[in-house]
Order: C-alpha cells, then structure tokens, then sequence
C-alpha cells in the first residue's frame, strides 16, 4: 500500500482525463484554466516565495502571557517602590505564573519538544530567539525566588537577620525581576520584526513598542480586575491606551500598499483592527468615563487578539508572493 | 563542461573540504531539459521522504517549491516571450496570422548557501553552521525544531517537517550533500545532471564560468540572460547560483532579498526604549498619584 501510494490518484487522472475531453477545461483544487493568460499567477505559479511562520496557537498565547507576566514584574517594582505591598505581592504571583507557563507554551510548540534544553546551548546576541531563551529563563530565574522570598518575608516566617536578609533578597530579585520582564514584554516584537516576512519587517519598529505596551495595559488590567482599583493602575492602564491608540493611527497612516496587505485586508487585518480597537480607542474612553473594570477587560481582550493578528498577518504576508515582490522594490 | 567526461568537475574526486575551497553550484536553465534526475539523486542519497503527490496542473512540475522534504526543484517557467534565436510558429492562438512567442524555461532551484545566512544567524541552537566549503548545513542532531529559521530565510527555502514523515519536527533543507563532499565526492545532484545544468566546483571559477556562459548566450540573442546572485544586498551573494533568463520573480525568486539581522537595531531601539519608557510610566504613577 505504502509502496505504491500513486496507485490511488489512477482513477482520479481517468476522471480528469474525461473531464477534460469532455468539457476542454479541468476543474479542480490546484488546477489551472487551460488555455489560460501566462503568467497564470504573480510570481512562480503563486508560489510563496518566503515561508510563512510554522507557529500554532502557543505562540501569540506565549507573547500575551509573557507580555503581561513580564511587565506585571515591572509594576510589582514601582509598587514595591512606593509601598503598596500588596499590588507588589499579586504582581509577583502573576508574574512567577506566567514565567511557568511561558516556557511550558513555547516547549510544546517546539518541533521537537525532547530537545527544548539546546536553546541554552549558545548565546548569540544576533538572533532574537536565542536573546528570548536566555531572557525567559533570567526571568524564571529572578522571578520564582524572589515571589519565594517575599512570601516569607510577608508573613515573617523567619525572626531577626533572617528576615532582613530575606527582605534584601526579595527587593533586589523584584528588581532583577522588573528589568528582565520588560525585555521579556519587548523583544517578542523584535523577533518578529526582524524575519523576512514582509508585514511584519515593514513594522520591525511600531512591533515592540505595540508588544511591550500591550503587556503593560495587561498587567495593569489584570491587577485592577483582581481587585485593585487604585488611581496609579489607573493611571498605567490610560497611558497604554493612549499609546496604543496613536499606535493604530500609525498603523494606518504607515501603509506599505501591496507589501503590507496582510495588515489592512482578509481576516488577519480585521484581527490587526480589532485588537488595536480594544486596546486602543475603547479603554481609553472608558476609562474617561471611569468604567474601570469594563476598560480593564477590553484591553485583555484586545491583547490577545491583537498578538494572534500579528502570527495571522505572518502567514498570510508570508504565502504572498506579490507582498515580497512589492517590500523589496519600496 | 560537457565532452570533458569524468575529468569533469561534476564527475572527478576532490580534496576541497581538506583543503578548505569554497565551493558552489552553478545552474543554467538553457541546457536544463527538465528530467528531474537531481530532484530524484537529491532524494535518494539523503533519504528525504516524500512530500506528497498532488497533481498541481502548473506545467509539468508537480513538486511544487521547495521545502523540508525537497530540496532540488526543477522550475517549468512558461513565459509568452521568444527564447534566443528561437524560431516562433505560425499557429496562433490569439487570432490573426501573428505568431505566438512561446519559452518553456527549466530551473533547477536549491538552497542559495548565502555568504550572509539568514538561517544560521537565527538559528538559537547552533544547529545551524557553516562548513569548510562555505556552505551552510543544518545538524539534525541539534535542532529543536523551533521553526526561527523558516520566517528568517530571504528565499523560503528551509522549512520544518511536518508528522508523520520521518525525522519529523526538525528544520530541513539541502546539505550540498556534505557528507559526500567529505569523502571527496561531488553533490548527487550535480552527479547526475545529465547535460551539466547543475555544475559543482570551486565558487571563482563558477562566477568565472558564467559570466562567459550570459556573455555567449547575449551573442546568440538572448538578451535577458543574466545572473542572479544578490551581490548588492545584505545577503552579499551566494554559493549557489543561477542563470536566469528575464526577471527574477518570473522563477519565484526575490529580487532584491535581505538577511533579516538588518533590521536589527532599529528593533532593538524601539524594545529598549519601550521597556525604559514603561519602567518610567509605572513609577511616575506610583510616585504621583
């Protein structure tokens, strides 16, 4: 059977093979019109001519859930800062969560899962991917005992220097935490950017700025949705909106015409829009109007579908033959 | 060359990996006839599986593009424009006595092993090197499969294979059969090209070879033929290159392709300055209100 696999398509040929007598034309998926125009599509046969991302749904999930666990490590600190220990301690939960999932994510999307521990064989500054690996697990690496140490000194499980040391340790790790969770935000928007996929190369600039605010919003909208409605999450929560919203005007003055077409037409430009939307225009009015938790839920939302817009707009872009064609000539 | 027999440079044993050569591939349509031998030899020596059997109705090239399970692919560019000296029949099909220019152009495409490789800049894993002969090679030991290189590549030529084919998962494309190489042996496709459509041999004296070849073939009329090997961009050329006739998308081929590092900086920048710019936010909300 597996032998002779051509075996099968015989009878389907026999039927072309009427079909076309018959009619002098073959219909069928993949075929062309005879006696069509030549060229019959752009390019070579329409075939792509980059390849389209290979990335299922854990990836644009991975950049949500790092975006926001890394920034909410950067909130956790200005808390910190500022003595709203509480917002420190949640903010450190959700960061210590997301720095489990995140790897958990991107290890399941791997082609070969039982070889995940070869990201950290180099260290190589010239791939984002690689400076990603090495990110995370700093993250991880600050985020986990530092969540750790503030647990124990919160509830002051240890008495004397113990304690102080603990409370060092927590402060400085909450540090380390809110410096690698903002690279950790951003650079997803640098490995995408930097890719021969012409939607999102045209936009290697406007992509971290729009990833690395999403996540901040995120943060601040999660928090705010567990509970804390106080005036500085507030606060952060207007400023990514009014980022984002001049980020979808960007979006739509910056227009690349066939090169970026990916961004403004079929389904993946109608995520690309309502993600901005959500992010955008719609929390920023609502929290105008002081529906908070309204806002904070739009903004998730508009995250989320935002970041599988942009692996949307990836595919799309990258199975354009004319969009490539089109970026190279501009 | 042809009518040299095996002292060929496709045909004869050498010492260029010992002896650190760089080494390249030199593809010429106009004495391509299309036989699909290297597309064949490319799949039986490395034991690449098949990547289905559809019936695509674009020429005769059922085969597609190439990919993780392909990695020679013999192109059948049918263009409505007259081929060198080439005498046009008086059959037309538009209408009136005109005749209809016609070309059935043959390319065998293969990974360009660029000078500057998209694919291995990318690579987290290190999977991805360069040899001794300046090619550039995947170990399959090594990839994890994280798909980096698929989006990173300015040509669309590797690409992860999917279940449940075997070696599955991993990032795939063509090895300038390295291993034969190492034991002195000459690609399996270039072994096989029966008209010598593919050559195989030292990089000078290929770029050598086919700046002579568009010369000759501008002399016998075709005034389109011209090399394609990206010298000016980013990629700063290729091992593997070809002789093409007219444009270069005619053949799916980027006309002007970059290595996506270029990018880079600018990226970096615009991360940087957003991370700084939150960290700022957050703490003068904290601090103010």
């Amino acid at each position: 059977m597996a032998l002779y696999p051509n075996r099968m398509n015989e009878p389907r040929i026999d039927q072309l093979r009427e079909e076309a007598w018959a009619k002098g034309v073959v219909t069928g998926r993949g075929v062309d019109v005879a006696g069509g125009p030549i060229p019959r599509k752009p390019g070579y046969y329409g075939q792509p001519v980059v390849r389209p991302p290979v990335w299922t749904w854990e990836i644009p999930i991975y950049f949500f859930v790092g975006g926001l666990g890394g920034m909410s490590a950067v909130i956790a600190l200005g808390a910190l800062l500022f003595h709203h220990f509480d917002i420190t301690r949640t903010a450190m939960w959700i960061a210590a969560i997301a720095s489990v999932l995140s790897p958990i994510l991107l290890i399941l999307d791997l082609g070969r899962p039982h070889l995940f521990i070869n990201m950290l064989r180099v260290f190589k500054p010239q791939s984002a991917m690689s400076m990603g690996a090495w990110i995370l697990v700093a993250f991880g690496t600050c985020v986990v005992p530092g969540l750790v140490a503030l647990e124990l000194q919160t509830f002051h499980l240890f008495a004397g220097t113990v304690d102080q040391i603990l409370g060092v340790a927590a402060g400085i790790s909450i540090f380390a935490s809110a410096i690698f969770g903002m690279l950790l935000a951003t650079y997803t928007g640098v490995l995408i950017g930097a890719t021969a996929i012409p939607a999102w190369f045209l936009h290697h600039t406007l992509l971290p700025i729009h990833f690395g605010t999403a996540g901040l919003g995120s943060a601040a909208a999660l928090l705010e949705l567990l509970g804390y409605r106080t005036a500085p999450l507030n606060a952060i929560g207007l400023f990514a909106a009014t980022v984002e919203a001049v980020l979808l005007i960007w979006l739509s003055v910056d227009k690349h015409g066939v090169a970026d077409r990916a961004i403004h037409e079929h389904g993946s430009g109608w995520l690309i829009r309502i993600g901005e939307v959500f992010t955008g225009p719609v929390p920023l009015v609502l929290r105008i109007f002081g529906a908070i938790p309204l806002a904070a839920t739009s903004f998730l939302l508009g995250a989320l579908v935002s970041r599988f817009g942009w692996i949307a707009v990836g595919k799309i872009s990258g199975r354009d033959p004319e969009s490539v064609f089109t970026s190279q000539k501009l | 060359m042809i009518g040299e027999g095996t002292k060929s440079t496709n045909q004869r044993r050498h010492t260029y990996v010992r002896d650190r050569v760089e080494v390249g591939f030199f593809t010429d349509p106009t004495v391509c006839i299309g036989c699909k031998a290297c597309e064949v030899a490319c799949k039986e020596w490395n034991h690449v599986p098949d990547d289905g059997f559809v019936w695509s109705g674009n020429s005769y090239d059922n085969t597609g593009h190439l990919g993780a399970s392909t990695w020679r692919h013999v192109m059948f560019v049918e263009q409505d424009r007259q081929k060198g000296g080439q005498i046009v029949g008086s059959h037309s099909v538009v209408g009136g006595d005109g005749e209809d220019p016609f070309r059935w152009i043959f390319l065998s495409d293969v990974c360009k092993h660029c000078e500057e490789a998209g694919c291995l800049e990318a690579c987290p894993t290190g999977a991805i090197v360069r040899t001794e002969v300046g090619s550039v090679l995947v170990q399959n030991d090594v990839c994890n499969g994280c798909g980096y290189c698929v989006v990173s590549c300015p040509f669309g030529v590797i690409d992860r294979r999917p279940k449940p084919l075997a070696d599955a998962g991993g990032a795939f494309k063509c090895t300038f059969c390295y291993d034969r190489q190492k034991s002195g042996l000459t690609p399996a496709c270039a072994k096989v090209c029966p008209t010598e459509s593919i050559v195989f041999g030292r990089l000078d004296d290929l770029r050598a070879r086919a700046t002579q070849r568009v010369h000759q073939l501008r002399q016998h009329g075709y005034a389109d033929a011209q090399i394609y090997d990206p010298m000016e961009t980013s990629v700063r050329g290729t091992h593997a290159f070809f002789l093409i006739l007219g444009e270069p998308e005619a053949y799916g081929l980027p006309p002007k392709p970059q290595i996506p590092t270029i990018h880079l900086r600018g990226a970096w920048t615009a991360a940087f300055a957003t991370a700084i710019g939150a960290l700022i936010a957050t703490l003068w909300a904290f601090a103010l209100l």
